[in-house]
């Protein structure tokens, strides 16, 4: 794997300048190859992992199973690619399994959600049922583990 | 004279302070330092064999045991030294499961030396060594090792450094603090020294799985050298188990059931909870320290470069999690430099000297840190060196 992409993905708080320190590249060097990459397709962007917790995300989160219907339609790649165009859209998946498409949805609050599943979701051709689960708790989240009190180590600053 | 100095034991008056002590007592009360100062990983202990505890404690393990160890975690340590180190021992009667691998040579040295008796060892070096040599009423001699030859011992040394009497010679490789490593060759050198004058080598290799030059080699596997080696490990480096206080000794049994004499009226046995944790670090632990591993060799890399860059020379240590460099270019000694580096800018590095004189000239930095430490230290150091007339 690319190294700039490596140390990106510690998910450490580096900016460009000390990932070009840490790799011996240099700034501008590791800028361009981000921006190959991202010319690439293969990194899409980046943003802040924030705990569920937190005034800013504080916004209801569900998770959609949705069974698709095909025939007559533009298969699952037409339905899926229409549905991750909503905003409310986190992320959307083919699955394997009992359901098809696997939808996470964020929204203001519980209402909103309602009204995205029956006003827009019940109502593309080929979705034959729609099954929602809210989120209530998060305990790890992108590979942060969240906790109350926040880790406490007890470990020495100095030791032998 | 503090009157109730009295009780103490010459022996034990006598031995120094640890300088490692008076750092940590200022590192810890400053806000915002930037510790390289710390000897132990950077990592929890792996999920797997935190939950292996757990399940010790909930099954209800929570007794003694027999004081060699279960019979379980000394058959997976037979297994585990066989494999990767070579020789092998019989888990009844040549292994000994102790509190870390600080009592394994604690005991092996009580076990062992007489008043008066002499032990080799090389410096710079963990600090108990000459400490607990002392504690046995013996004589520790120094051999020196360089940045020369990246702190490796040298056979020529060794042999200058011997003297009548002398019984033991401990080695430590990789080493803490230099990361120092011996080759086979070097290894055999030494080897062929120990069997001329009959010497008893008590190896801690607890930084061996950090090797990340050439592949680690033990000094017990080489012929002639099972007699008379005391193999001492353990797991607090290379499964990040500090916390568990959990290490072995594996040797002639012999010298192990003289030091489980010592073992069972000082310590009876080591905690049950670590034993059955220590049987899952052996038994699946393997993928997570190649995992840490890596994650080391990337941050030493990356540390060692940025003292070379700022002008401190420092080489390339080939194991465990320590850079080591030379500090001398500055104009200050280590405690010095330590101290005025602490006090600047708030970055902690442990002087060399407190691995004994041979250090001297030199600071330890931990690499078991973040990038983000590492570099934010790199630039308080830069910003340092810039204040000092030897640099401007």
């Amino acid at each position: 794997m690319n190294n700039v992409l490596k140390l990106l993905l510690e998910g450490e708080p580096l900016d460009t300048a000390q990932i070009g320190k840490i790799l011996n590249l240099g700034q501008a060097a590791v800028e361009s190859q981000l921006a190959d990459l991202r010319k690439q397709g293969v990194l899409l962007g980046w943003r802040a992992v924030l705990n569920p917790s937190f005034e800013a995300e504080r916004r209801v989160r569900a998770v959609i199973e949705i069974k698709i219907q095909t025939q007559g339609t533009g298969g699952f790649d037409g339905i899926a690619e229409r549905i991750s165009q909503f905003e409310q859209v986190e992320s959307c998946y083919l699955m394997s399994g009992g359901y098809d498409l696997l939808v996470v949805v964020t929204a203001d609050n519980l209402y909103k959600v309602a009204g995205f599943v029956h006003e827009r979701l019940a109502r593309i051709d080929g979705v034959q049922g729609t099954s929602t689960h809210f989120f209530l708790r998060a305990y790890k989240k992108d590979g942060f583990v969240i906790t109350d009190s926040g880790a406490h180590r007890d470990q020495p600053s100095v030791s032998p | 004279m503090d009157e109730s100095g009295r009780f103490v034991a010459r022996h034990v008056a006598s031995l120094p302070k640890s300088g490692i002590r008076d750092f940590f007592a200022i590192v810890s009360k400053m806000k915002d330092a930037v510790s390289l100062g710390i000897g132990e990983p950077d990592f929890i202990t792996p999920f797997h064999v935190r939950e292996a505890a757990m399940a010790a404690l909930e099954k209800g393990r929570t007794s003694y045991t027999d004081n060699r160890g279960t019979l379980q975690l000394r058959e997976e340590i037979s297994r585990y030294v066989e494999k990767y180190y070579g020789p092998t021992y019989n888990p009844e009667s040549e292994i000994l499961v102790t509190v870390g691998v600080s009592e394994a040579l604690d005991i092996m040295l009580r076990a062992t030396l007489n008043p008066g008796d002499k032990v080799l060892y090389h410096e710079p070096c963990y600090v108990s060594y000459a400490p607990s040599v002392t504690l046995c009423h013996a004589i520790p001699i120094p051999i020196k090792t360089t940045s020369k030859d990246q702190f490796a011992l040298d056979p020529v040394a060794l042999r200058a450094a011997w003297e009548p009497g002398c019984k033991i010679l401990i080695l430590n490789f990789p080493t803490n603090p230099t990361g120092g490593t011996a080759d086979r060759k070097k290894l055999e050198e030494i080897a062929k020294f120990a069997i001329e004058k009959d010497l008893l080598v008590a190896s801690d290799e607890i930084y061996s799985e950090l090797t990340f030059e050439g592949d680690h080699v033990s000094i017990a596997s080489l012929p002639g050298m099972r007699e008379r080696t005391v193999f001492l490990h353990g797991f607090s480096k290379a499964f990040a188990m500090t916390g568990f206080r959990i290490g072995y000794a594996c040797g002639p049994a012999s010298v192990i059931d003289g030091m489980l004499k010592v073992h069972q009226y000082s310590i009876m046995c080591a905690p049950i909870i670590s034993q059955e944790a220590a049987v899952e670090a052996l038994r699946n632990g393997r993928d997570s320290m190649l995992h840490m591993r890596e994650k080391y060799r990337e941050r030493r890399d990356f540390i060692v470069r940025r003292f070379n860059e700022l002008g401190l020379k420092c080489h390339l240590p080939r194991g465990a999690f320590y850079a080591f460099p030379d500090i001398t270019s500055t104009g200050l000694d280590s405690m010095t430099f330590a101290s005025k580096l602490l006090e600047a800018q708030k970055v902690a590095m442990v002087p060399g000297t407190a691995f004994g004189e041979a250090g001297a000239g030199y600071c330890r930095a931990s690499f078991s840190t973040s990038y983000e430490r590492i570099h934010e230290a790199g630039e308080r150091i830069a910003r340092f060196l810039d204040t000092l007339p030897s640099r401007k």
